[in-house]
């Protein structure tokens, strides 16, 4: 049997080296508690059998976990402490994982750069001076910092895939129902989805077969056996068609990011797969839906921070209208508040047609494109993850639009519900670029399956040519 | 528009709507496993998901569908196959979500009626707009923490149906009469998806009030009155808001746009909302709940296995046992009643006239609430074959039938002789009594003898008065002929 407190000593050190190199991917971990886990699952013949036996896990701070508080990176729920855990990090521990810690993401997941955490953000393992990528951004930083081989994030729109693609990790956005939300905070609940994070795609395909399911406890989960563990690379994808959405490849796209997609789309085709150019005509209008839909969600699920029953509480609770104010506008950021309001508007009487009703409507036109597509013969779809690599803290700090675009590529799987991974293909500069495979409903296999092939083929660490 | 008919209210007519919250009777809340008791400790019954904390998902209970469903088609509603859920977003402390869980755009059920008699028009049926399911907020206590407000979150998540009527009610009387058929309905009588009790809140009631001149058929600008705790809070509120409005009308003023409250001590009705504070829920389809889908098949289902409501057990009651709708209404105020009365008609082989004497008079006293009659049929059936074999006077069944609801083991026979109440029909015995009774009324005997005929009926009550009670009246009319013919 498996060595656990070994193991969970291991991750203690391998996670405090990373912390020491100024990473701060993590909110809150302990060694004391790997520990505990381990002796408690040396006691769990089931659990010590598990699948993920004794490996140690991130789990990103949206993610409601019983050991640590979960703050969801943000000062109206700084030290609350979950009374349950999430479905998806039960089921961690049933395969017999450690839960290494919480870590850094941006507040309720509104980012891209993990520079919104109001408990400061992590940076990039590769090069400190740039973001991780967020919201699952400090998840990201673990695992390419070598803290923990696996990471629960989570996606509304990119937020696993983005960050996996700036650290040069794997990072998997199932699909919509594949794994229980019961214990993600919610921010947009009809995109968000728990997604994983690894340092190959066998290791994120693993975590995910761990959490995956149905779940009595989330309405909106798909009523289908867990998915299961990745075989073996395949040597070949001959048989495969894979789709290059003209969209995804504008004129102007950073030199390095569409060098190394090109790269890899001659791999692909070295593998074997029938590489066809196919059109997803309603992708310009990704961005502003997902800002319709998303934050008016985001204005519902933020409600009930509001102090009356739990977190931060400010001002004088004899006028309830003041003490809201005080409380959300103390405990909120600038960027939640700014999707609280943006939310809120788009929801207003009058309004709510014109935009709620709208981005609904193109929302349906962005899935039909996909089904589309996938049903004219294509497996999947290839494209680059982001639009650059890795940007400096700052860049896009006072600029919400141009953070927003860093998620162009990415948001459309989450508004059409499908499945997207992102693995390093290469890197530009020294940088890290990530290219993201889009499966139909429920084909995570596939792009599975084709991710691994592709990583076998590549030098993720080689400068693109 | 008319011209304004002045502040005299013969000129005026009442033009009313209701908007009815009914609490189902599930063991579970509506969208999590905790217990929707009324009445625990407060904040007993809560957990991660009706509390709103950071990450719990709400996912409906079947029962409460099952239920709401069932009293859709009670009401005649259109129950659609598919509807979903909407959130209503607002901020109150006892919202923990700062949302409710409700149906907007897509309800349950839309259409159906309710028909009640009313006073003043006779037979009338309310059309219902729609019914839809949803889930209670917890309730706010602004009395039990000196400065403070108390929240119980017990109630917050128990399942509810909103039922919207059609303005058609023309009266606070008639409003009054409407709940207590809905009641009727809904409520442990017949369908049992309720308690509907106003006092603990498993009925509530939002009314909107307009007034418009007599014949005319125009609609004007409503009030809404909230907080009614009683039905005849409902009456007394709307009363209240009827004069007041007819007042304003009378001095020239407009009506306003308005929420009311009312003030169950004072009688009064208080604005609490002008239009321009009306609040702005933001509706939008719930994205954590897939849209329901009912099937064709389970719909019929439900349809067939909905009791007989009481209208038609009422009509049903007329015609087959001759009774007249008001005689009908008595013995089907419930379900068990009506069953308790064809039981007891079927088991004393009655074709119903003198059963409806037994239940309406002489058992229904019995009950405790009006639902249903704590004695077996069986035992009620023995007491009225005594009664038709003349070994029980009407009077003493009376007194016989608590004593045998009391110790439901006992035969009638048993308790009647227990209580030294069965009738004496032996001549000899009777003779006895007839006999001292003549004797000690010498005067009345002679006043008899010389004619005044009438005094039989006095005579006959002192003997009875002799037996206790006892006597069979026949015999004892008999023996007195005979002893005074001699």
């Amino acid at each position: 049997m498996t060595d656990f407190r070994k193991a969970a000593r291991d991750a203690a050190a391998r996670i405090a080296a990373c912390e020491a190199k100024g990473t701060h991917a993590f909110l809150a971990w302990s060694e004391q508690s790997l520990l505990a886990q381990a002796d408690a699952l040396a006691a769990a013949p089931s659990a010590a059998r598990g699948s993920l036996a004794g490996e140690a896990v991130a789990v990103k701070d949206v993610i409601a976990d019983a050991t640590f508080p979960t703050t969801c990176g943000s000062r109206i729920l700084e030290g609350w402490r979950s009374p349950f855990e999430a479905t998806a990090v039960r089921r961690l521990r049933e395969a017999g994982a450690l839960v290494a810690g919480k870590t850094v993401c941006d507040e309720f997941a509104m980012g891209s750069s993990t520079e919104w955490s109001a408990f400061g953000p992590s940076h990039n393992p590769v090069d400190p001076s740039r973001v991780p990528g967020g919201s699952s951004g400090g998840s990201a930083a673990a695992v390419a910092a070598g803290a923990v081989a696996m990471a629960l994030g989570s996606e509304t729109g990119g937020s696993v895939r983005q960050p996996a693609a700036f650290c040069g990790v794997v990072g998997i956005k199932p699909t919509y129902g594949r794994v229980s939300r019961y214990g993600l905070v919610a921010f947009g609940s009809s995109l968000d989805q728990i997604g994983t994070l690894g340092r190959d795609v066998a290791g994120a395909a693993r975590l995910l077969a761990a959490i995956s399911g149905r779940d009595d406890r989330d309405a909106t989960t798909l009523d289908r056996v867990p998915l299961g563990e990745p075989g073996p690379a395949a040597t070949t994808l001959a048989g495969t068609v894979i789709g290059v959405p003209r969209e995804y490849f504008p004129k102007g796209l950073h030199a390095g990011v569409a060098a190394a997609a090109r790269q890899a789309l001659e791999r692909l085709k070295g593998l074997g797969a029938e590489v066809r150019d196919v059109s997803l005509s309603h992708t310009k209008y990704a961005v502003p839906t997902y800002y319709i839909v998303a934050p008016a969600e985001a204005s519902s699920n933020l409600a009930r921070y509001d102090g009356v029953r739990y977190g931060l509480r400010d001002g004088d609770a004899s006028d309830v209208r003041a003490m809201y104010r005080a409380t959300r506008g103390k405990g909120f950021g600038p960027e939640v508040r700014r999707r609280i309001l943006l939310g809120t508007y788009v929801l207003s009487a009058g309004y709510y047609d014109a935009y709620y009703g709208k981005a609904q409507r193109v929302r349906e036109a962005i899935r039909a494109d996909f089904a589309r597509v996938f049903a004219s013969g294509v497996h999947a779809l290839f494209t680059p993850t982001t639009p650059t690599p890795a940007f400096k803290f700052g860049e896009n700090l006072a600029d919400p639009l141009a953070m927003y675009l860093s998620d162009v590529f990415v948001c459309t799987a989450n508004l059409a519900w499908v499945p997207a991974l992102s693995l390093p293909i290469g890197r530009d500069e020294g940088l890290p670029v990530g290219g993201q495979l889009i499966g139909p409903m429920e084909g995570e296999r596939t792009i599975i399956r084709i991710a691994q092939a592709l990583e076998s083929v590549t030098d993720a660490t080689a400068e693109v040519r | 528009m008319t011209p304004s008919p002045g502040g005299d209210a013969v000129n005026w007519e009442t033009v009313v709507g209701l908007e009815v919250h009914v609490q189902l009777l599930t063991r579970t809340k509506m969208f999590c496993g905790c217990s929707a008791r009324f009445g625990d400790p407060p904040n007993t019954n809560v957990c991660p998901v009706c509390l709103g904390l950071p990450g719990a998902l709400p996912v409906p209970n079947e029962q409460a569908v099952r239920l709401a469903v069932r009293a859709a088609h009670a009401l005649g509603c259109a129950v659609h196959g598919r509807s979903s859920f909407a959130r209503k977003n607002y901020f109150y402390p006892d919202l923990p979500k700062g949302y409710q869980i409700s149906q907007f755009d897509a309800p349950l059920a839309t259409g159906g009626a309710l028909a009640f008699l009313s006073a003043e028009r006779g037979p009338v049926t309310v059309r219902l707009k729609r019914l839809h399911l949803e889930e209670d907020a917890g309730k706010s206590f602004h009395d039990r923490v000196p400065g403070k407000t108390a929240v119980d979150f017990n109630r917050s998540g128990v399942p509810l149906i909103e039922i919207v009527s059609e303005p058609d009610l023309r009266s606070p009387a008639e409003a009054r009469a409407y709940l207590t058929v809905l009641k009727q309905v809904l409520g442990p009588g017949y369908l049992a998806v309720s308690n509907c009790n106003m006092e603990e809140g498993s009925l509530r009631v939002d009314a909107n009030l307009s007034i418009r001149p007599a014949g005319s058929a125009e609609l004007r600008t409503r009030t809404e009155v909230k907080n009614l705790n009683s039905f005849s809070g409902v009456e007394r509120a709307l009363t209240a808001e009827r004069e007041r409005q007819i007042a304003a009308a009378g001095r020239g003023a407009a009506i306003e746009q308005r929420t009311m409250t009312f003030d169950e001590t004072s009688g009064e009705v208080r604005p609490i909302r002008s239009k321009e504070e009306a609040r702005d829920y933001r509706y939008f389809p719930e994205p954590d709940i897939p849209p329901l889908a009912l099937t064709d098949a389970w719909l019929a289902k439900e349809q067939q296995a909905l009791p007989e409501l009481p209208a038609a057990k009422r009509e049903r009651f007329e015609t087959r046992y001759r009774l007249s709708a008001a005689e009908s209404a008595v013995v089907t105020a419930t379900a068990a009643i009506g069953d308790y009365y064809e039981g007891l008609a079927a088991a004393t082989d009655d074709s119903g006239k003198e059963t409806w004497n037994w239940v309406a008079n002489d058992l229904l006293s019995l009950s405790p609430d009006g639902e249903s009659i704590p004695l077996p049929v069986a035992r009620a059936a023995e007491v009225v074959g005594l009664a038709k074999a003349g070994k029980l006077s009407r009077q003493a069944a009376k007194r016989v039938l608590p004593e045998l609801a009391a110790h439901p083991g006992d035969s009638a026979l048993t308790a009647a002789e227990r209580l030294g109440l069965l009738q004496v029909s032996d001549a000899g015995v009777i003779e006895g009594w007839v006999r001292e009774t003549l004797a000690s009324h010498a005067a009345e005997v002679a006043r008899y003898q010389a004619g005044e005929t009438k005094l039989m009926g006095f005579l006959v009550g002192q003997v009875m008065k002799r037996s206790a009670g006892r006597a069979d009246p026949k015999a004892v009319t008999a023996a007195l002929a005979a002893a005074l013919a001699t």
